[in-house]
């Protein structure tokens, strides 16, 4: 009896998961995306190859 | 008792699925091509942030809130890019939300978005919180 309460009780805390994953906006990732998205649309990330980069031989 | 063991179990698959999710897809040709565009306006925006006459909104638009501080004869350039720059913020927001297969996140991406342009703002730009103008 106990048993299969618990087994219920998981399976609807499974569905709920599921649908949770899937309606609700993910707003962590969301922020994360934008972050990114910014740093590129505003640079704020410098480009590690920079090509003009003198290393001391002048010609 | 066993049982027990076993929703808990259950508890960490789901807090997995949850945490595997926790990427949105933002690399799609479209959205590259809108950043792109945004990355290049940017240079010509920079100044005019600097310049407070152009702030960031509170709904995740750039607002042109003081065009006297730009000179006479550039006004209209800067009123077309700011055009522009909120055209393709609409994109943005759009495109995100169906790469997700969720065209109704649009709304939430852009409040998001609204945010974060505000949080990550130079200071001495000008962002909007409330309906009131402030400097960073």
């Amino acid at each position: 009896m106990n048993r299969t309460l618990c087994g219920i009780l998981a399976g609807a805390m499974l569905l709920a998961g599921c649908v949770t994953i899937n309606i609700y906006f993910p707003a962590a990732a969301a922020e994360k995306a934008a972050d990114r998205i910014i740093d590129e649309v505003w640079q704020l990330k410098k480009e590690q190859d920079s090509k003009a980069q003198p290393e001391g031989s002048q010609p | 008792m066993r049982a027990l063991k076993r929703i808990v179990l259950l508890g960490a698959m789901i807090a997995t699925a949850a945490w595997a999710q926790g990427n949105l897809e933002i690399n799609t040709p479209a959205i590259s091509q809108i950043k792109s565009s945004m990355q290049a306006r940017h240079a010509q925006l920079a100044t005019h942030y600097a310049s407070g006459a152009v702030g960031l909104g509170a709904d995740g638009n750039v607002v042109l809130r003081d065009a006297n501080a730009v000179p006479l004869a550039q006004r209209q350039a800067v009123q077309g890019l700011v055009a522009q720059e909120n055209a393709d913020r609409a994109a943005l927001y759009r495109e995100i939300a169906r790469a997700n297969g969720h065209p109704e996140w649009e709304a939430d991406i852009r409040s998001t978005f609204a945010q974060r342009w505000i949080e990550r703002a130079q200071s001495g730009w000008y962002i909007q919180s409330g309906g009131q103008w402030s400097r960073k």
